[in-house]
């Protein structure tokens, strides 16, 4: 809720919508319907949504519309998406990916 | 089967679904953003007459008109490979197939990234994306900001994030390097922001404007204020480059140094300005990838930001049934885009109706509309836009020449 634009001088008051709960890495957080998984996690001031697959270094948002792949995270099971494009929904699981394991093709 | 698919529901797509609807043929718009608006959406600026250019409800506006015009528009689907048929086009999506006569590829624009130490931590993102996160989702990305980039946009969006409260620290340039090029030597930038003033009375380049209170680029460059001079109360600085982001899990600062007119580095300048996110700005450039897996030829035009399918005024390409408009063929204003779309709309309608006089009589009008915002345009890239587009028109007749003369040896 922190980061949130509440009040602006040029687009108005921010309106009312309706709030859902989503899980990342298990831990709730509150969203809003027309959030995407990026901007709500943004909202609570993580910025972190995912670690490099060899590094393990931390990565968040780049471009924020589609582009760079950067924001990638998991949905559910094994569904791999792109934080920045998908609009978050009540009790969404969302994972952050991490380093692969060593001779394996597995993420999780 | 659709009469027409469209990619990309920006304000070229739509104006041109719009404009093809209207004449009565069966259209689809596909955009994998969750809105409907494209970059319309994160826009706002103020007009010369004080009035908001407020891109949120301008594409709301293009939604409900398309709606009314019976347009089908469908979000969150993203486009992995088109293939050509006899009867068409087979676009093949994550949410499936979608079979079409006339193709309309919208797409837009990208940004080009400049890569300097330190970009790959959270927190560091493009100046669009802070754009779209606090103008579109209302969500401030930080408290504090620092800009890597000193261009057009970065001046508008500087101000943006300034009015969701964001207190920008400074915007500086990228260290000169392969990939920054001009974008890091202080006298081009003033340069090309030099060009850009004299064009219109934008607020914002009626601001930039202070800077044209100088004649020559390169002599103006020394008399620079090395702190920088305000716009809107925020600090551009020619004169420092950034030459790491720092931060261990995420950002909390800048490192920067002073550098000279021609980018060079003033030893023992260095400096850190701490800062919760940072915005890197280089620049826009046509997002034309699906042209070219059908086989479009392409032309690379540096004032329109790239490399761009070959097309005529109509927006027609040299790959039969596929059409163009907006970003995808140079980075110009949304209003541009807007008047190329219908170009493209009408243009389509035509060929499907056999060039029928009254829908070529309304082409030839939107044409010379698309010439005259063209012209009237308050945020230009790149100077010498018109001439640039003429040299891809000319492009294309060359090519179709050359197809024509092939065919007929063969």
């Amino acid at each position: 809720m922190r980061m949130r634009v509440v009040n602006h001088p040029v687009l108005g008051n921010l309106p009312e919508r309706n709030r859902v709960t989503i899980y990342f890495n298990n831990q709730p957080f509150q969203a809003y319907e027309g959030d995407t998984i990026a901007s709500a996690m943004m909202a609570e001031g993580i910025k972190t949504l995912r670690n490099h697959e060899e590094s393990g270094n931390g990565r968040g948002i780049y471009c924020n519309i589609g582009h760079c792949f950067e924001c990638r995270v998991q949905v559910g099971e094994r569904k791999v998406v792109r934080a920045c494009l998908t609009p978050v929904s009540e009790g969404m699981d969302i994972y952050s990916l991490s380093v692969f394991k060593k001779g394996s093709e597995s993420h999780c | 089967m659709l009469n027409l698919l469209i990619i990309g529901a920006g304000p070229a797509g739509l104006k041109a679904a719009i404009a093809a609807a209207e004449q009565g043929l069966n259209v689809k718009v596909i955009d994998e953003f969750p809105k409907v608006g494209g970059r319309l959406l994160g826009q706002l600026h103020q007009e010369p007459n004080g009035e908001w250019w407020n891109g949120m409800e301008m594409g709301e506006k293009l939604h409900q008109k398309a709606i009314r015009a019976g347009v089908d528009i469908q979000c969150e689907v993203s486009v992995v490979d088109i293939s050509q048929s006899v009867s068409g086009w087979t676009v093949y999506t994550s949410q499936g197939m979608i079979e079409a006569r006339k193709l309309l590829l919208a797409t837009g624009a990208t940004e080009t990234p400049i890569p300097i130490p330190g970009w790959t931590l959270p927190g560091v993102m493009s100046i669009g994306a802070a754009q779209v996160m606090g103008n579109v989702h209302r969500v401030k990305p930080g408290n504090t900001c620092v800009i890597i980039g000193a261009n057009v946009l970065s001046m508008a969006i500087a101000n943006e994030l300034r009015l969701c409260g964001i207190k920008v620290k400074e915007i500086v340039l990228p260290a000169v390097g392969p990939i920054s090029k001009d974008a890091g030597i202080p006298e081009k930038v003033l340069a090309s922001l030099m060009k850009l003033t004299h064009l219109a009375p934008t607020v914002i380049l009626r601001q930039a404007g202070k800077l044209g209170k100088f004649i020559n680029p390169s002599f103006a460059i020394k008399y620079f204020p090395r702190r920088g001079i305000k716009l809107f109360g925020i600090p551009i600085r020619l004169k420092t480059a950034a030459v790491e982001i720092m931060g261990e899990d995420h950002v909390t600062g800048v490192q920067t140094v002073t550098i000279s007119s021609d980018g060079k580095v003033i030893p023992g300048s260095e400096k850190v300005t701490e800062a919760d996110f940072v915005c890197i700005a280089g620049g826009l450039a046509p997002m034309s990838e699906l042209a070219s897996i059908v086989g479009c030829s392409f032309k690379y035009v540096q004032e329109l930001g790239g490399h761009v399918p070959v097309h005529n005024e109509r927006m027609q390409t040299n790959v039969p049934n596929l059409f163009v408009a907006g970003n995808i063929t140079g980075v110009e204003s949304a209003k541009v885009a807007m008047a190329q779309g219908k170009v493209a709309g009408l243009a389509i309608a035509s060929e499907w109706k056999g060039k029928r006089q009254e829908i070529e009589l309304a082409l030839t009008t939107a044409m010379e509309e698309v010439r005259k915002t063209r012209a009237e345009a308050l945020i230009q890239f790149q100077p010498g836009i018109s001439e640039a587009r003429d040299t891809v028109y000319h492009q294309f007749t060359l090519d179709e020449l050359r197809m024509k003369q092939e065919v007929s040896v063969s």
